[in-house]
């Protein structure tokens, strides 16, 4: 009960304070925020409120294919953003497309999260040698880009687990991939905050009672930085999914059998010649206007959350 | 400043040795070393000679050693998928590459640091914040979302410029080049404009960012409580502080275009090492992959080692010795 | 008499802040006038940087001005534009901050800052002007001055990179100086220096200084006049001999009071209870009635309903109503037993 009480009180403590003031008073994150809100729900739930779909081969017509969207001369009502070369509705494709875009993004970001996070804790707790490695580690990594690294970790995973097998996995690796291109600014955030603590003198005091120093940090760590973490975890499934967008459009992403915006893309790009520009223009949208608001929201959220700006 | 130096390539040096030993282990684990060094017709026999000649029955550290030696010298095997040696590919790639990826870095600074000042100055003009808010569309929008949308304007619709390719080319030793042909020209427009854009909404940002920052040190309040001129605060002094760490940011950029070039070379067909490179993804051949990290994994140290210097040239506190003295 | 070389006259700052508006410096008057040292103490957040940033027209946005007069030389200041205020910052009023290294450019020679703030003010050729900043890094004691002059700021210790910004500040020769907390940042045998430097080029330049600090002990070493402020306001105002022997303000008295002797046998510190309202929390009437001891010693309750402007107290003027009706000197006598009987009743 008294947990419950808790919760309410923080949802109030929350709605009271100067970040949902900020919020409030921009209007572009709220729109940003009702848009990335559409999108995600529309991607969640896609597979019941799509007008079509895409996947069910009976319910394809060729004779539909290549339909321009609704509005213009030669297009059918029934397909508000047209079809492609298989007759598929371009709106269901990109709702769907939606989905695995999302969830391969949100799930890497996730992992990254973890992995940086608890990379951080170590590196700052234990220090020494181990510390000097992990931080290595990652300047060498730093001084990469996201994109190549994961383009290698995908292209190894081909080479061993071999072609055919790799389709099944390929979403995993990709997660993984994705993942690991990103965990460093996690782990170096944390890490400020660990050493800034580690150097309290509760800390010092609690090892001298007995107690266990690594959980008490842990409690004062994590609260502390989870504001940062926060933002940074935001922009980072911006990132993560323009970058599974990427690798999907080279070839090297998800299988063809679930296709994400980054596949439709691609896919479309083929046709842009022959004037079927929808095919690959509306995915290129939605692609757009997903990042893009999740950008502006995790933007704002940095200069609400930045003491020094208030 | 000579020991600083060293102490630099000897880390370079470190970080080569581990990108080598990475591109050597994707080699040895990842299927049979010899197949990807010797051609497909190769018989059995010439496998044993091989093997031997490479000393593949020798301990790990004595095959990593030679793939060192080898590597050094510019060996890395035959590519699995064009049955040509790797180091030849680079060598006729590279120029592409290069070009592309110096001219996208220019655009960047010639035009991302003006607006990184002007959005850092006039914060509250409606340019500033529509320069901002398209930085943050700028952001959002992939490489090769970019490339698409200005063929299907350029190419497509209007016609004006070339959807792939690089043109005419001229030949100067071992240097292709695409500067000194109007096709040449025309063909690096699309691209560099897709692959600049990135670099422009960075320095921007990153400009504007700096200089803000800038604007509130102490530093600054001084100079203005000296009564200096808008002008000296603003470009004698601010300036010159926000400028400085952009620079060692904008040298390791210059690497990462590098290998976002790889999405650009994509999408406009450029021949370049990134395509190069991802065919060798799809494809899943490995010398090429290896031989691709080693060089990118060089050009990244070279770029780090260059811009640590240039900072340890421009601020002086990293030169001279503290003198003391009350 | 001459008129003061500077007169602030009801200033007001406010802050305004979703919250409402927060009143950081509330109708404070006070005068400098030519070479004089007024010292202004107080609390962190009593607002007394806030006060020396509005006289050179450095006060940061949201910060603004909201009411009452500063006036320079006769002439009013404080609704300038930014061109005009900016040829007096420098020439006429300077600053010194708290802290000598961020306060000097890393990536310029100190002699290059010199002679541009040199150059910025006075028609100097470029060689009159480095000439003119050796003698200045001379004259504030830097060794070696013409080696020295193009150094770079990190190469200079704590006490010499704040006689190198002194002599920035000095560099246009400025008829006022607003020090804020000069030597809080530096060493205490440093600090020594630094209070006597000060005060020798006030006396050669002619220069008025407003030392802004919280250090009790280096304004009696430097200031001839001090204002306490408080929340504020300003609680006293007077020579500064008297304020520290005589204070008649309670806060005022309960500062000194608070000052332990080596002397003294006491086996607690005294202290003043409780602590500064917050902004946001000013009492009404006197800010400093919650606080205070000799409340009731007033009549009506007039503490919490009235707030006393400056009033004469003795050879100082208090915003206090003790000393409501009461005006011109008194005997030193009175005044001796007055303080005596204060401190006793503050002190635990």
């Amino acid at each position: 009960m008294a947990a419950l009480i808790n919760v309410v009180d923080s949802f109030r403590r929350f709605f009271d304070g100067d970040v949902w003031y900020s919020f409030k008073r921009n209007p572009l994150v709220i729109v940003a925020t009702v848009a990335a809100l559409i999108g995600i729900l529309g991607a969640a739930f896609a597979p019941w409120i799509a007008p079509h779909n895409p996947f069910d081969l009976k319910t394809l017509n060729l004779l539909d294919a290549f339909s321009p969207p609704a509005w213009s001369e030669l297009g059918k009502p029934q397909f508000w953003l047209g079809t492609d070369d298989q007759g598929r509705d371009v709106l269901s494709t990109i709702m769907h497309g939606s989905r695995v875009s999302l969830v391969v993004g949100i799930c890497a970001v996730f992992l990254s999260m973890v992995v940086g996070i608890t990379l951080g804790l170590i590196s700052g707790y234990v220090g020494g040698s181990v510390d000097a490695f992990i931080m290595r580690v990652a300047d060498i990594q730093l001084s990469f880009p996201a994109i190549l690294i994961a383009l290698l970790i995908d292209g190894v995973a081909r080479a061993v687990i071999g072609k055919e097998h790799h389709d099944q996995v390929a979403v995993y690796v990709l997660i993984f991939a994705i993942a690991a291109s990103g965990w460093v600014q996690y782990a170096r955030t944390v890490r400020g905050s660990t050493l800034v603590e580690r150097n309290k003198e509760y800390v010092q005091a609690a090892q001298v009672i007995g107690r266990r120093s690594l959980a008490i940090m842990f409690s004062h760590v994590l609260p502390n930085v989870m504001g940062p973490v926060f933002v940074l975890a935001t922009l980072h499934v911006g990132t993560a999914i323009i970058t599974e967008a990427t690798l999907s459009f080279l070839g090297v992403g998800v299988p063809p059998t679930q296709p994400s915006l980054g596949t439709l893309i691609r896919v479309g790009n083929d046709f842009l010649f022959s004037g079927e520009w929808w095919i690959t223009v509306f995915p290129g949208l939605a692609l757009v206007f997903l990042v893009l608001s999740i950008n502006i929201i995790g933007d704002w959220l940095r200069d609400a959350l930045n003491p020094k700006l208030r | 400043m000579l020991a600083f130096i060293i102490r630099r390539l000897l880390q370079s040096i470190l970080v080569m040795l581990a990108v080598g030993f990475i591109a050597f282990s994707l080699f040895n684990f990842t299927g049979d070393p010899v197949a990807l060094m010797l051609p497909p017709e190769a018989t059995q026999l010439d496998r044993e000679e091989v093997r031997k000649t490479l000393g593949l029955d020798q301990p790990f550290y004595v095959q990593f050693a030679v793939f060192v030696q080898n590597a050094l010298q510019g060996n890395f095997g035959i590519s699995l998928r064009l049955g040509r040696p790797v180091s030849q590919l680079l060598i006729e790639r590279l120029p592409a590459t290069l070009e592309l990826a110096t001219t996208a870095a220019v655009l960047g600074l010639l035009i991302g640091i003006p607006l990184g000042i002007y959005t850092a100055l006039k914060r509250e003009s409606w340019t500033s914040k529509l320069l901002l808010t398209g930085s943050l569309i700028g952001v959002s929008l992939p490489n090769f979302l970019i490339g698409i949308f200005l063929i299907l304007i350029f190419a497509v619709w209007l016609g004006w410029l070339p959807s792939f390719g690089r043109g005419d080319v001229t030949q100067l030793g071992l240097w292709t080049t695409g500067f000194l042909t109007e096709s040449g020209l025309k063909a690096l427009v699309l691209p560099a404009i897709t692959l600049g854009f990135y670099p422009v909404t960075l320095f921007m940002r990153l400009v504007r960012a700096q200089m803000l920052e800038v604007l509130r040190t102490d530093y600054i309040k001084f100079a203005r409580a000296r009564g200096l001129t808008n002008n000296a605060v603003y470009f004698g002094h601010a300036l010159k502080n926000t400028l400085v760490p952009v620079i060692t940011i904008a040298g390791l950029q210059l690497g990462g275009l590098i290998a976002f070039a790889i999405i650009t070379e994509t999408v406009f067909q450029w021949p370049g090492m990134g395509l190069l490179f991802i065919q060798a993804v799809q494809f899943a051949d490995i010398p090429v992959m290896a031989a691709y990290l080693c060089l990118i994994g060089f050009i990244f140290v070279s770029i780090n080692l260059m811009v640590d210097v240039l900072y340890y040239i421009v601020d002086p506190r990293l030169r001279t010795d503290r003198a003391g003295g009350h | 008499m001459n008129p003061p070389l500077l007169q602030v006259k009801n200033l007001r700052i406010e802050f305004p802040t979703r919250r409402g508006i927060l009143v950081a410096v509330d109708d404070i008057s006070f005068d400098i006038a030519a070479g004089e040292v007024l010292g202004v103490v107080g609390e962190s957040g009593a607002g007394k940087s806030l006060t020396g940033a509005a006289v050179i027209g450095l006060l940061e946005p949201p910060g603004r001005i909201a009411g009452g007069e500063i006036i320079f030389n006769g002439k009013r200041i404080d609704n300038l534009p930014f061109e005009e205020i900016r040829k007096i910052r420098g020439r006429e009023i300077g600053a010194i901050f708290q802290d000598p290294l961020t306060s000097l450019n890393p990536l310029y020679t100190i002699g290059r800052q010199i002679t541009e703030t040199i150059e910025t003010h006075l028609a100097l050729t470029h060689a009159q002007a480095r000439t003119r900043a050796i003698e200045l890094l001379n004259e504030v004691g830097i060794p070696a001055a013409d080696k020295r002059i193009d150094h770079y700021p990190h190469q200079f210790s704590g006490g010499m990179r704040q006689r190198v910004v002194i002599s920035l500040a000095l560099a246009a020769n400025p008829k006022l100086i607003i020090a804020d907390e000069p030597t809080t940042a530096l060493d205490v045998s440093i600090q020594a220096q630094i209070i006597t430097l000060l005060k020798k080029l006030g006396r050669e330049h002619g220069t008025a200084v407003m030392l802004v600090t919280h250090d009790m002990g280096v304004i009696a070493e430097t200031a001839d006049r001090v204002a306490v402020m408080y929340a504020g306001r300003i609680a006293e105002i007077g020579p500064v001999a008297d304020v520290i022997h005589h204070p008649q303000h309670p806060y005022t008295i309960g500062l000194m009071g608070a000052i332990p002797n080596v002397g003294d046998n006491n086996e607690r510190l005294a202290q003043i209870d409780g602590s500064m309202p917050r902004l946001t929390a000013i009492p009404a009437g006197c800010a400093f009635n919650p606080r205070c001891t000799r409340r009731a010693d007033v009549p009506n309750q007039r503490c919490t309903t009235e707030r006393p402007g400056l009033l004469p107290a003795g050879m100082t003027q208090a915003a206090c109503w003790l000393h409501a009706g009461q005006s011109g000197k008194r005997s030193e006598a009175e005044n001796e037993k007055k303080s005596d009987e204060n401190r006793k009743m503050v002190s635990v």
